[in-house]
């Protein structure tokens, strides 16, 4: 049986892992189709714009559910964080909102409004992906500092902001990859080698900004042992860029030809990236809510409610993974037109 | 301005206020027409799968480009809400938390995702699945809207009639969760906001196909939309006003200041009128140019034409008396003027299958006539829980949050000036559909 301590000591634990997840998978999802936003303003075409939508139309809500799900998370199993993180985010928070709304009511407006407005839609569309995609990392970058003031936590953070927006980007290429076929298909691939370049270099200035800005990190990471063990976090980092940058051209030359295969290795080779990237993360942070504040233990809701939304999780989260799942493969295989018919 | 009147306005507690507002207001918009548009889609499908009459797939196919571009903007202005309650209000997790935060979650969890996902296989899955599972994937869709109506009903009835808790060092503890889902005014406040997305989405496809029908689009398809429109509001007016006054003799019971308010009644008096116009006057408590039907308040609330009704006077704290009383009229108006007309269309088109010139005008103009009311009647429930957050439990400006008035300030600017942008561009695109749908090659 479960005593009070256990359950005061695990169910934070519990709640804050939940939310990593969540929030790693809409980094990976949303992160997909705002890159495909991003990339938008790239291509000239109004029909190859269409197909790029078409890749991501019947996903981006679902996929915009996990920030409300993480969002969520923190508000319910730690109000108290929620209150200050998202008070002292205010405005990134704000504009990123502007972002998402314009993104997704663009959506539907770039196709239903009168001819002559539909550009303009489109462009609201580049521009709502983008601001929300560097809003984020800006967010990302002024928690990482604790929400220290002055411009130089200010550049970083705007830093961390066009990193995200990048990664953003290479995502967006390697879904597209995966989804188009012909003429698009190798510009994505062009595009993928662009921002593959912006995405190494910010990772680098991150890396290298992160422990400078603040020392409890520089602490961390290289004491020893923490040097040695940790060692592979960024050694297996570079190995995936590497792996990226060697297989684009040769994808192309293949894709070129009609061959297909492999055209998911760059979009696989991203998520490892990001998946490593939120190891750091979490290991630098955890098991602090608010940076040198709050721990999650002094910021959770009490066991009795955390318990009943554990409950109500453990049987609904495995029923969303199925049906995600069947709706991936509903729209299986290369993206056709966006048509209600 | 003088000093006071600007320092107001730069109050953090009232800006954060009006941005709370501006927003749900914003947000409800989209939900009262997605919530019952999913349950008319899947009729039109149903219909079509039993009929096989091309007429229903064509209302069907209109009807969906409207329904994706609604729920596009009811998701993101939620998204919008789902950041407000921590930002503006984080002395209300910190208070109800035990209770809210579960059910936020279980909204999440339970209907979130569930629309969102089958959403997908809804709009752009028809060649992809059977036509079995597309009407499941529209059943689930219009369920899932309909079960998060459900979750933030029960909460916000939970904030207008607390049960089911006790509070131990300022904090809300449930004793009972049945108690807290089937809190006292639940059923009420439920049932009256399903069957007002139900009226504002007839009205909206009585009003656009009325459009329809007027610029020369006479097919089997706008009729029968338009048929469904008139008969779904005509079947439900009589029951949202049925419903509204049980609704208005729970609250009564419970919140006894919102309906003195409501009926602008200062004094406690017995045999109240019901009054048609007045304006209440904060300074002299008083109203000034009351007209009223006498005794009528006291017959529908207490069933005795000399029931006692308590006036504001008694109540140490009170809402602000003006507004609710007007948004209250406003709805009972726009519900009188949609009996009327529901009524009269559906009278008409039974007799003779079609609209004489000033009833059709009079639906076209009716079109958006639900979100009157509908905002009304949100201004009714919620100016009229005031001071009160959470009833008896937590005061609004206590649950208010520091950040700065400059950030509230211009964070609102920025959002009201992209509503105003959004509505617009919404209402025309329903009207440019609309004409364009009568355009052949225009099928998209
Ligand atoms: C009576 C209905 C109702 C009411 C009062 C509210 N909502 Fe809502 N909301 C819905 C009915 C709805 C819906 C029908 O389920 C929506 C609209 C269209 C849609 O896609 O889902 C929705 C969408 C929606 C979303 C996006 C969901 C998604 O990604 O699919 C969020 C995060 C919220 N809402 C949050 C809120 C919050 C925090 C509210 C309270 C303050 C609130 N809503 C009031
Ligand atoms: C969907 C329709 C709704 C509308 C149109 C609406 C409208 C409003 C308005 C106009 C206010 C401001 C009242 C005032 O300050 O005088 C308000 C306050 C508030 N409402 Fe609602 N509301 C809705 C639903 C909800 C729901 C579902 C919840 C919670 C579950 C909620 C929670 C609140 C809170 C926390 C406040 C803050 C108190 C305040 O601003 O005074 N509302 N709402
Ligand atoms: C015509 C007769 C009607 C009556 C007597 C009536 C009565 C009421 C009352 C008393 C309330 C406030 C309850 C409270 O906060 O405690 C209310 C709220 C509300 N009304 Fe009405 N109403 C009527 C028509 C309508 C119509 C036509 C609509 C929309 C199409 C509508 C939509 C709403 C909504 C959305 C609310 C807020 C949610 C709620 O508290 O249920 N009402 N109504």
């Amino acid at each position: 049986m479960f005593n009070d301590i256990d359950l005061a000591y695990w169910l934070p634990v519990i709640f804050a892992a939940l939310m990593v997840v969540s929030m790693f998978a809409y980094v990976i999802l949303d992160g997909y189709d705002l890159g495909v936003g991003i990339l938008l303003e790239l291509e000239k075409d109004t029909s190859e714009k269409d197909k790029m939508i078409a890749s991501i139309g019947p996903f981006w809500d679902a996929n915009e559910t996990w920030l409300v799900l993480g969002v969520g998370l923190l508000l319910v199993a730690f109000p108290l964080a929620h209150g200050i993180i998202l008070g002292e985010l205010y405005l990134p928070v704000a504009l990123m909102l502007l972002g998402l709304i314009l993104r997704g009511v663009a959506f539907d407006f770039r196709v239903k409004a009168k001819a002559h407005h539909q550009a303009m839609w489109n462009t609201l569309f580049f521009v709502g992906s983008l601001l929300a995609a560097v809003s984020q990392g800006v967010m990302l970058g002024r928690y990482i500092t604790g929400f220290a003031e002055g411009w130089g936590a200010w550049a970083f953070a705007l830093l961390v902001g066009l990193s995200l927006a990048a990664a953003y980007a290479l995502l967006g290429a390697g879904w597209l990859m995966i989804k188009s076929t012909g003429a698009l298909q190798m510009r994505a691939v062009r595009w993928a080698q662009f921002s593959l370049g912006f995405a190494a270099l910010a990772t680098v200035l991150v890396s290298v900004a992160t422990p400078w800005i603040s020392p409890r990190v520089f602490e961390l990471w290289f004491s020893v042992p923490n040097v040695f063990l940790l060692a592979p976090v960024p050694i297996f980092t570079a190995v995936l860029f590497v792996v990226i940058a060697y297989s684009l051209p040769r994808i192309a030359a293949r894709q070129a030809q009609g061959n297909d295969r492999w055209c998911w290795l760059p979009f696989a080779a991203t998520v490892g990236i990001v998946l490593l990237a939120f190891f750091g993360l979490v290991f630098s942070i955890f098991p602090h809510l608010v940076i040198d504040q709050l721990t999650i233990w002094q910021a959770a809701s009490s066991p009795e409610a955390l318990s009943i939304i554990l409950a109500g999780a453990a049987i609904v989260l495995p029923t969303i993974f199925a049906y995600t799942i069947y709706s991936y493969r509903v729209f299986w295989g290369k993206a056709g037109e966006l048509s209600y018919q | 301005m003088t000093p006071d009147v600007a320092s107001t306005v730069l109050d953090p507690i009232v800006l954060a206020r009006i941005q709370f507002a501006a927003n749900i207001t914003f947000h409800i918009l989209f939900p009262t027409i997605s919530i019952a548009m999913g349950w008319i889609l899947l009729f039109f499908k149903l219909r079509f799968n039993a009929t096989g009459e091309q007429k229903w797939q064509e209302a069907y196919g209109f009807w969906v480009k409207i329904f994706a571009l609604t729920f596009a903007l009811g998701v993101v202005s939620g998204i919008t809400m789902s950041f407000q309650f921590g930002t503006n209000w984080p002395g209300y997790m910190q208070t109800v938390g035990n209770i809210a935060g579960p059910l936020l979650a279980y909204e999440v969890l339970t209907a979130f995702f569930l629309e969102a996902t089958f959403l997908g296989i809804m709009l752009f899955g028809q060649k992809k699945v059977s036509n079995r599972v597309h009407t499941l994937a529209t059943l689930l869709v219009a369920g899932g809207t309909t079960l998060s109506a459900f979750w933030i009903i029960v909460l916000n009835s939970w904030m207008q009639t607390p049960s089911g808790f006790e509070m131990i060092n300022g904090q809300a503890h449930v004793t009972s969760w049945l108690e807290v889902i089937f809190n006292p005014s639940m059923p009420y406040r439920l049932t009256h906001m399903l069957l007002a997305s139900g009226l504002t989405a007839a009205f909206l496809v009585a009003g656009v196909s009325a459009y329809r029908w007027f610029i020369g689009q006479r097919t089997n398809a706008v009729l029968a939309a338009m048929k469904t429109g008139v008969a779904l509001a005509a079947v439900l007016i009589p029951l949202q006003i049925l419903i509204g006054d049980m609704h208005g003799l729970n609250t009564f019971k419970h919140q006894p200041a919102k309906i003195a308010a409501i009926e602008g009644i200062w004094e406690t008096e017995r045999g109240a009128p019901l009054l048609l116009f007045a304006l209440p006057n904060a300074e002299t408590r008083s109203n000034d140019f009351a007209i009223g039907i006498p005794k009528v308040t006291s017959l529908i609330l207490t069933h005795d034409l000399n029931g006692e009704i308590r006036g504001l006077n008694e109540f140490a704290e009170h809402p602000p008396v003006a507004k609710v009383f007007w948004s209250f009229r406003v709805m009972v108006g726009v519900g009188m003027l949609m009996l009327l007309t529901s009524w009269l269309a559906a009278w008409q088109l039974r007799r003779t299958n079609t609209l004489s010139p000033l009833v059709n005008k009079v639906l076209i103009g009716m079109t958006f006539s639900g979100w009157v009311a509908t905002v009304a009647g949100w201004y009714v429930t919620e100016i009229g829980r005031q001071p009160w957050l959470v009833q008896g439990v937590l005061l609004t400006k206590d649950a208010a949050s520091h950040v700065g008035s400059g950030m509230i300030l211009s964070t609102l600017l920025m959002y009201l000036a992209l509503y105003v942008f959004l509505l617009v561009s919404y209402v025309s695109v329903v009207f440019y559909l609309a004409k364009k749908a009568g355009q052949p090659a225009a099928e998209h």
